[in-house]
């Protein structure tokens, strides 16, 4: 079972999203770190980049496979993770507490289109 | 779906938890622990694979050696027994067949085929076209094998102690029968990691007590992620990414594997054509000066013109540099020339440089 945590939301392609004003923190999710195995690179954007929701804005890759990243939120990077780029296996140790971008946002209603946890993990049940 | 085959050591995977996915028309372990313990198992102490996809066609009569010497680009005639050599069987137009191993068994005329597990039926019918007329007989012989490869630096300490196979005067590319619990194996030393290392062929039933022998005695088991991951850091081909019906053994780097002073072998004029008229493209080794994956299909660069293709690529495991193999034109082929690898949107600077990424230890 993978771990998920209450108060944040949840994309269909396995990122979460922390909420704080109009900053949002994207990360993977246990469910997404869990199946990929062990995580070799971070392809993260720079800052001020714009991303677009559910648009591909990086990628998490394994040894075998590359995972493009999908933009819960549309907006401007404001900061990324950069202890990523040296130890990518943080996002194996704990995916929740290792974020790897935040966006200014440009509407925080955005976040209504994605999943609770409890949806969210009815969602993961039905694919593992 | 296609129906995908299982080998002798199926439940053995399963209960191990290994990760299964297709590969070669069977459905094989890709990792147990994970890619990077299983690798590091096999580059630091040993790690077992099982290698029982792989095909055995047996190749034997009166004319065995004249024939193999026609259908192989290696020479076979000059082969002793108990002795085994790598090269190719090509297509007239010189593209790849197979890539494969020619085992000569102690009884004269007799020969054993070691061939890729996506290519055995391939194989079979174009050895059995080619043989048409000859004195030969050859047979499928890939369901009455199974096989595990031993490798790593203590794999002959290990075989010593764990199977009771006292290995030490098989040098590398030599094999010798032994047996297991009074069950006859094949020992050869050979495999295709970069590492000294045995390959068993044997009775499925032997190679389940082998297989279970060696878990008893806690030997890595290690799948077929980090087989490649090893492979490509010791610049091994794999059929399909480094070797092809379009690519030439000599655009791969195999000339050597290619004896064009044999009288004749299907492909050879092919061979000598191109040889003549020169390499339009090679492969070459790839070293990023950042870190990123460069993976199998993204195009080389050079002045924002693709010069080339990457057949296979990882931040090599042992080394834990971005590195890759690419088919690259021969203008830009030469170590140090500055290229760059696009990976998604973004061009990765690197350099072009030997395709093997690491020391080969093989026991010669």
């Amino acid at each position: 079972m993978s771990r998920i945590i209450e108060g944040l939301s949840y994309s269909e392609s396995h990122e979460w999203v922390k909420v704080d004003g109009d900053i949002a923190t994207i990360g993977i999710s246990d469910f997404a770190q869990k199946s990929m195995g062990s995580i070799v690179y971070v392809d993260m954007p720079e800052e001020d980049d714009r991303i677009e929701q559910n648009e591909e804005f990086g990628a998490v890759e394994s040894v075998k496979a590359a995972s493009d990243l999908y933009s819960p939120v549309s907006g401007v990077v404001t900061e990324r993770n950069a202890a990523l780029e040296d130890e990518p296996g943080l996002l194996n140790k704990d995916p929740y507490t290792n974020w790897i971008i935040r966006v200014r946002m440009d509407n925080p209603a955005e976040i209504e289109a994605l999943m609770d946890a409890a949806a969210y993990s009815e969602f993961v049940a039905g694919q593992e | 779906m296609e129906n995908l085959k299982e080998t002798c050591l199926y439940d053995s995977h399963l209960a191990l938890g290994a990760q299964m996915s297709p590969f070669g028309g069977f459905i094989m372990p890709i990792q147990y622990s994970g890619i990077i313990p299983e690798h590091n198992a096999v580059r630091q102490h040993c790690g077992m694979f099982d290698v029982s996809h792989m095909g055995e066609i047996s190749v034997s009569g009166p004319d065995a050696a004249a024939f193999l010497d026609y259908i192989f680009t290696n020479d076979v005639s000059g082969l002793e027994p108990w002795h085994a050599r790598y090269g190719m069987m090509l297509y007239p137009d010189g593209g790849v067949v197979d890539d494969l191993l020619v085992y000569r068994l102690d009884a004269p005329g007799s020969y054993m085929l070691v061939v890729n597990a996506s290519n055995i039926e391939k194989d079979f019918e174009w050895i059995c076209a080619a043989a048409a007329g000859r004195d030969v007989q050859v047979k499928d012989r890939s369901g009455d094998f199974g096989q595990i490869a031993l490798q790593g630096p203590d794999s002959e300490a290990v075989a010593a102690k764990e199977l009771g196979m006292d290995l030490s005067s098989l040098v590398f590319y030599t094999f010798c029968e032994t047996e297991f619990e009074g069950e006859k194996v094949v020992a050869s030393r050979s495999g295709y990691t970069g590492e000294d290392g045995f390959e068993f062929y044997g009775s499925p039933s032997v190679i389940r007590r082998i297989w279970s022998a060696l878990l008893a005695a806690k030997v890595t088991p290690c799948g077929l992620g980090c087989r490649d991951t090893l492979r490509f850091e010791a610049g091994l081909p794999l059929y399909g990414h480094e070797l092809g019906p379009d690519i030439s053994p000599l655009e791969a780097g195999l000339g050597i594997f290619v004896k064009t002073s044999k009288p004749d072998f299907i492909g050879k004029s092919a061979v000598l054509a191109l040889k003549e008229a020169g390499l339009e493209r090679k492969l070459v080794g790839i070293e990023l000066q950042d870190k990123a994956v460069p993976r199998a299909g993204y195009p080389v660069e050079h002045d924002s013109a693709q010069v080339g293709t990457v057949t296979t690529g990882y931040i090599s495991i042992s080394t834990g540099k971005s590195v890759c193999m690419a088919f690259i034109d021969t203008a830009f082929a030469e170590k140090g020339t500055m290229v760059g690898v696009r990976i998604r949107r973004k061009l990765f600077p690197g350099t072009v440089c030997a395709r093997r990424f690491y020391e080969c230890r093989y026991r010669k």
